[in-house]
């Protein structure tokens, strides 16, 4: 297991490469530049192109990116345009929050997504299905941004039943260990204050996760209504065995197997909705650092924040592939 | 009092939109304690599903299933679900054609022959293995120790085919039912896979229903046959009448389209024309008579009712002559 986890790391490498060169060129292309940007009201030709200079931007393009990896392979990713601190220290403490909101969505896509997606199945065509996979259709089909807007209206503004944005009362004074706001509550056993973040983090952890819960639900209907066809569930009940354990012991581990697949796809999908839920419960996670590095032409910034998502997607695949082999010991023999 | 009567056994698959369709058409058949009956005929005929119906196995909704299956005198049909589940695995035990994808890919062979000796003989997991590892070992699997740790995919065909009929008889029901247990394995594996049957089915005493199309699988197995065509049973006897006089065209030309060693050079299989009509092929007349060589016109209007004689059940207006030889006489 373990040669197989650092074989796939060091396939990732080249993946990383790669995708560092796209991320930097394409960056380039976008119309428009950091100089100009900071620049405003005020920008010149001529001022562009000193600060431009400044910046290394005038220099050919490989040049700039052999510079750019060199200095990323020595883990100076260097300091954002718009703020001057170093883009590390300025991911490292928007990251937390965002981690946070993903891992809850993604909890809440999980936890109620596969329960529902079997009881589906195992009422197949009947009106518990139908809704079900109606409603799924309609899950999928409506944009994180609306729905988040939909969600504070209605529960945070007409019912007052949760906040409507931030990630803690601005009345608690919580201790900072790890910036994970629940966490640091249970850390530090200041219940209240872990309660509140997780108060702040319903709606939108249920605006993030809709989507992804959707696709759980129908991919593991669908996979278990797969397995339930299957031979061996037929031997499983000529065994006689209880409907109980055959759902536990061969149904669900088997459905398991392209439903870890959806996890690991939806889970990378997360980076771009958690930019918007951001947005719209004003979060302040790397939404907003991203949404203003783009804004503002903010190369180092924007480099860092999508070589990280390359990062994550990497990662997540490989945990996927993990749990492929977990799950299934042909894939562990090949 | 037969171990298993099988009364007027029939199963209909209605799907919404659909014409309902008769797979199983008033089938009746008894197994007596011991015995080894063989239920013989092409795809489509109603032998996997007259089994499936037995266990209980058939899916819950799309079907309707009348008649009776009285085992011990009582009428399974009739059991709820959790009674049924309680007898399966424990008095009827059945065998499948793809042992492949019959075993749980994902499941240790050992947890897979365990969970029935649990469920059904109280035993601990750490007993059941033990059991496990020496029920393999009796159905030829060498090294059984080291194979309860390993993955159906570890296993070769014969091996996992022995694994399930160890599975299937854990619990020493009264009652196997096997459903084209060799069909998928090879040739040489076939054999064993028979072999073992027949040893198993003599020391342990279980009564066996053999499902198969092959011929050679019954002549070497069953006491007693029925040659089902239809979802009807068309032919039944006992092995040697039937092998030595088959009397139903479908039964003569069965035997008549198998290679035989001690057949002339150069002679030429015979086939059977056409294949089984996927409509309700009972109303009007015989379901055979299209691809009948011994059709009347009579047999196109009056559907044939099964006559018992003193050595075999008939279904048919004209059958072969007794003493026809089988390979001769059936044009091509």
């Amino acid at each position: 297991m373990l040669r197989f986890i650092v074989r796939r790391l060091l396939q990732a490498i080249p993946t990383l490469l790669i995708l560092s060169l796209l991320v930097f060129v394409w960056l380039r292309s976008l119309p428009g530049g950091p100089s100009g940007a900071l620049l405003g009201d005020k920008a010149t030709p001529e001022k562009i192109e000193a600060l431009n200079k400044v910046l290394g931007l005038d220099q050919p393009i490989y040049i700039q990116y052999f510079k750019f990896l060199g200095r990323i392979l020595s883990g100076d990713f260097g300091s954002s345009l718009i703020s001057g601190e170093p883009v590390v220290a300025e991911i490292g403490r928007a990251l937390p929050a965002t981690i946070e909101l993903s891992l809850a969505a993604l909890l809440f896509a999980v936890v109620l997504g596969i329960p529902l997606g079997y009881l589906a199945a195992s009422h197949r065509g009947r009106f518990l299905d139908n809704s079900t996979v109606i409603g799924t259709l309609v899950g999928v089909a409506v944009p994180v941004f609306f729905l988040g807007i939909l969600l504070k209206q209605l529960f945070a503004q007409d019912l007052a039943l949760f906040p409507p944005s931030g990630r803690q009362d601005v009345t608690i004074d919580p201790t900072h260990v790890t910036n994970f706001a629940v966490l640091d509550g249970l850390l530090t056993q200041e219940w209240d204050a872990a309660a509140d973040a997780l108060w702040h983090l319903v709606l939108p952890a249920v605006a993030l996760g809709t989507i992804p819960l959707a696709v759980i639900v129908r991919i593991t209907r669908a996979s278990v209504l797969d397995v339930l066809n299957e031979d061996f569930v037929r031997t499983a009940n000529a065994k006689g065995l209880q409907a109980q354990l055959i759902r536990r012991r061969h149904v669900l581990r088997n459905a398991m197997l392209p439903v870890s697949t959806t996890i690991g796809l939806q889970t990378g999908l997360l980076l771009g909705g958690a930019v918007l839920t951001e947005r719209v419960f004003v979060w302040g996670g790397l939404g907003s650092l991203l949404a203003q590095g783009i804004e503002r032409r903010d190369y180092p910034r924007l480099q860092a924040l999508l070589l990280l998502a390359a990062v994550v997607y990497v990662l997540v695949n490989l945990l996927v592939d993990i749990s492929y082999a977990i799950i299934d010991p042909r894939v562990r023999a090949s | 009092m037969a171990l298993l009567e099988v009364r007027d056994l029939r199963v209909v698959f209605q799907r919404r939109g659909t014409e309902p369709f008769t797979a199983v058409d008033g089938v009746s058949f008894d197994v007596d304690p011991g015995q080894t009956v063989g239920l013989v005929g092409e795809s489509g005929c109603g032998k996997s599903v007259t089994s499936l119906a037995i266990m209980g196995l058939l899916p819950s909704r799309g079907n309707k299933v009348s008649g009776q299956v009285r085992f011990e005198g009582t009428d399974l049909l009739t059991l709820s679900d959790k009674d049924m589940r309680d007898r399966r695995g424990r008095d009827l035990g059945m065998v499948f054609q793809d042992p492949l994808s019959s075993l749980n890919p994902v499941i240790p062979i050992g947890l897979q022959v365990t969970e029935v000796l649990e469920r059904h003989r109280g035993m601990s997991r750490k007993a059941a293995m033990v059991e496990a590892a020496d029920l393999l070992g009796r159905v030829g699997i060498p090294d059984p120790q080291r194979r309860l740790s390993e993955y159906p995919h570890q296993l070769s065909g014969g091996m996992r085919q022995r694994a399930l009929i160890a599975i299937a008889l854990a619990c020493r029901p009264r009652l196997l039912i096997a459903d084209e247990p060799t069909t998928a394995l090879d040739v040489t594996i076939q054999a064993q896979i028979l072999a073992l049957l027949k040893e198993l089915v003599r020391d342990t005493g279980t009564a066996l229903i053999m499902i198969t199309h092959d011929l050679g699988v019954v002549a070497g197995l069953c006491d007693e046959v029925n040659v089902l065509y239809g979802g009807r049973v068309v032919e039944k006897a006992a092995r040697y009448p039937l092998f030595a006089d088959p009397r139903h065209p479908y039964t003569h030309g069965l035997l008549a389209s198998i290679p035989r060693l001690d057949g002339a050079r150069g002679e030429k299989l015979v086939p059977i024309k056409g294949s089984v009509a996927d409509n309700i092929p009972w109303d009007h007349g015989c379901a055979f008579a299209p691809r009948c060589p011994n059709a009347l016109p009579v047999c196109r209007e009056v559907t044939p009712e099964l006559e018992a004689g003193d050595v075999r059940s008939l279904r048919c207006h004209n059958p072969v002559l007794p003493g026809t030889p089988a390979a001769q006489e059936v044009p091509a």
